[in-house]
């Protein structure tokens, strides 16, 4: 009996080691120094997602290029942590190791962050996507007009489609998932009110094999441009491998990396200002207390156009005429 | 678009998809059904299909050739399957614990390599469908049956492949000896250990394929979690099919034409929440479970560890 244990115990503690290195594999090594801004992330899903946790880990990265490296800002990452209690744990120990901003990058981490800066008022806290910052003098929220963009990826998909039929894929209605969605439909609208788009949620966000089968189920009845959140895309781009012939808009981060030859546009979220600002105001000695909303006009929101697909000049045209116009508020869409 | 709800090409798609959706888990069931016919309960399915997939897909990236990479992720899954054996054969670990354990550890494996060599997401050139001479020209039922990928026709074959196995061979009838009496088995000179090494195995190579299947045949991609449970859905089709090839056959079946029903429905835009559209497949099988239990006789050495003498 006892020898079993023995190797029960060994074989556990190599599978937690195994779960613990591709949980957190650390990005900077804790040189802490009194000038080195310290910041922490909590993100719901990885940093290679493609979507909305590789925005803001590339944003972080790319503020500390700019900064001059890890000696100027040091950053560590939790991240998969898509259970909310073990968010707020993570997001309660990186405040009490001390670190000057600590990102909780999910809108469900709301409540989490709430409690937590209540006990350290000299950490700066920012999450998102909400507009919520508690009446807490040092919690930041953040969010994006994310149906900007999806106005514009709209207009140009509703150029595109020769089917008149547009798919929506993704794994709930929610956030800005759903302000994406109807902005794009207001955008589709805007040139073709005759254009039929239709919506499936899969209901998971980690099911790659059922998002795939929905793109494939729009495909096959009829659909030749697709679109949705951006976790959908892997789904989309598997099932375009197959078939062939559709056309992918995407949001939240730049996607064309992934399907050159079938991703068209991506709104992109860009947090570098953000994250600037925010340190900024903290050197400034302003912790929190504030909304940043990530927009078109402000250049927290781009439209990254795929330059290795050929699109046609009028309708890049009307692309950007459609982002001028809401740049400038001629265009008002809804959320 | 209400009114032409279920035409022909509708039930064409949604039967499609069903077969196409049904691979990974006939895989994977048929392999749990092996080992648990022996007496071993394998809880690490998922952990061994992440596994496998990754394996799959990332020699499929790196050479080009899928056959090889299914090759490579049966040898993982089999290499998994020692481990399993030797922790709840050998050691006798308690069974459910040491699945989940081996679980995690596919987990953790795969998510790692993933990060390690790979990086980000990226697709390969995964099996393509290949429509069968003469039978995928029939109206309708080629469609639905023989324009598959060669792993979806692998999947179904391996059905009647494993109900022969299980019933018609002697190594067959060990297994099922070994899962039922293993004390009875024994005395008889047949070596239970071996058995249950070989069945568990076997299983687990399948769960590789298994994901195989899903990461080089049906996403042709990879990324961390990509199985997201479906092992743990093979082990419950299991149950739901009473042990039998049959069976898992016509749960795996149920599961994915409910889940491409409601796909379908959504995009038609049928009336109907897309919160209740996605419980559906899970409404059904938990039903189907409940109505199933009754009829359902579990080996009766399964989860027990054998020592010879003890009984």
């Amino acid at each position: 009996m006892k020898k079993q244990n023995v190797w029960l115990v060994v074989f556990s503690a190599l599978a937690a080691l195994a779960l613990l290195l591709s949980a957190c594999s650390p990005a900077a090594a804790p040189q802490a120094e009194s000038k080195t801004v310290r910041v922490a992330v909590i993100m719901p899903s990885s940093t290679t997602d493609m979507a909305f946790s590789q925005s803001m880990y590339s944003a972080l990265i790319a503020v500390q290029k700019e900064m001059g490296g890890e000696a100027a800002m040091e950053i560590k990452y939790s991240e998969n942590m898509f259970k909310v209690p073990d968010a707020a744990a993570a997001i309660r120990d990186y405040a009490s190791q001390g670190f000057d901003i600590v990102i909780a990058h999910g809108s469900q981490y709301g409540a989490s962050v709430e409690e937590v800066a209540k006990d350290f008022p000299e950490t700066t806290f920012a999450w998102g996507t909400d507009v919520n910052t508690f009446g807490l003098p040092n919690v930041y929220a953040y969010t994006a007009a994310a149906q900007e963009g999806g106005y514009v990826n709209g207009v140009i998909a509703a150029q595109l489609t020769q089917s008149k039929q547009i798919g929506v894929t993704g794994p709930v209605e929610v956030g800005d998932a759903k302000t994406y969605i109807d902005g794009f439909v207001q955008g589709v609208a805007s040139v073709d009110p005759a254009i039929q788009v239709n919506k499936t949620w899969t209901g998971s966000f980690s099911d790659v094999a059922l998002m795939t089968e929905a793109a494939k189920t729009h495909i096959a009845a009829g659909a030749d441009v697709l679109t949705g959140s951006s976790q959908s895309v892997v789904g989309s781009i598997g099932a375009a491998k197959e078939n062939g012939a559709v056309l992918w808009f995407g949001t939240q981060a730049d996607q064309a990396s992934l399907a050159p030859d079938l991703v068209v546009a991506s709104q992109v979220y860009d947090w570098t200002a953000m994250v600037k600002e925010i340190i900024a105001s903290r050197a400034a000695g302003t912790l929190g207390g504030k909304t940043y909303i990530l927009q078109l006009s402000n250049g927290g929101l781009k439209i990254a156009f795929n330059g290795s697909y050929n699109l046609p000049a009028e309708v890049k045209a009307a692309a950007e005429a459609a982002i001028d116009g809401i740049k400038g508020g001629a265009i008002v869409v809804e959320p | 678009m209400n009114e032409d709800i279920l035409t022909l090409a509708v039930v064409t798609g949604i039967l499609t998809s069903a077969i196409r959706l049904a691979t990974p888990y006939l895989f994977a069931a048929v392999g749990e059904a092996f080992a648990q016919t022996s007496g071993v309960v394998n809880l690490g399915v998922d952990g061994i299909m992440l596994v496998g997939a990754f394996a799959a897909f990332y020699v499929t990236l790196q050479t080009g050739n899928v056959w090889l990479g299914a090759l490579v992720a049966i040898l993982v899954g089999l290499l998994m399957g020692l481990l399993m054996s030797f922790i709840s054969v050998t050691l006798k670990a308690e069974q459910g614990i040491s699945g989940i354990g081996l679980y995690m550890f596919g987990l953790g494996l795969s998510s790692l390599l993933f990060k390690l060599l790979v990086g980000t997401v990226q697709t390969v050139e995964g099996f393509r469908a290949v429509k069968i001479p003469l039978l995928g020209d029939i109206p309708v039922i080629g469609a639905i049956f023989f324009q598959h990928s060669i792993p979806v026709y692998a999947a179904f074959l391996l059905v009647p492949l494993a109900w022969w196995f299980l019933e018609k061979t002697t190594w067959g009838l060990k297994i099922k000896a070994v899962g039922q009496n293993p004390a009875a088995a024994d005395s008889l000179g047949v070596s239970v250990d071996k058995v249950r090494y070989f069945s568990v195995c076997l299983g687990s190579a399948l769960a590789g394929l298994a994901g195989a299947s899903l990461s080089t045949a049906l996403v042709n991609l990879f990324q961390e979690n990509l199985t997201a449970g479906l092992g743990f859905i093979a082990v419950a089709l299991v149950y739901f099919g009473g042990w039998k090839p049959v069976g898992i056959l016509a749960g795996a079946l149920l599961f994915s034409a409910v889940n491409a029903f409601q796909l379908w429905m959504q995009v038609l835009g049928a009336n109907i929440s897309s919160d209740v559209a996605v419980m559906l497949p899970y409404l059904l099988t938990i039903a189907a479970l409940v109505f199933a239990t009754n009829r359902v006789r579990q080996p009766a050495a399964l989860n027990k560890p054998f020592e010879r003498g003890e009984n």
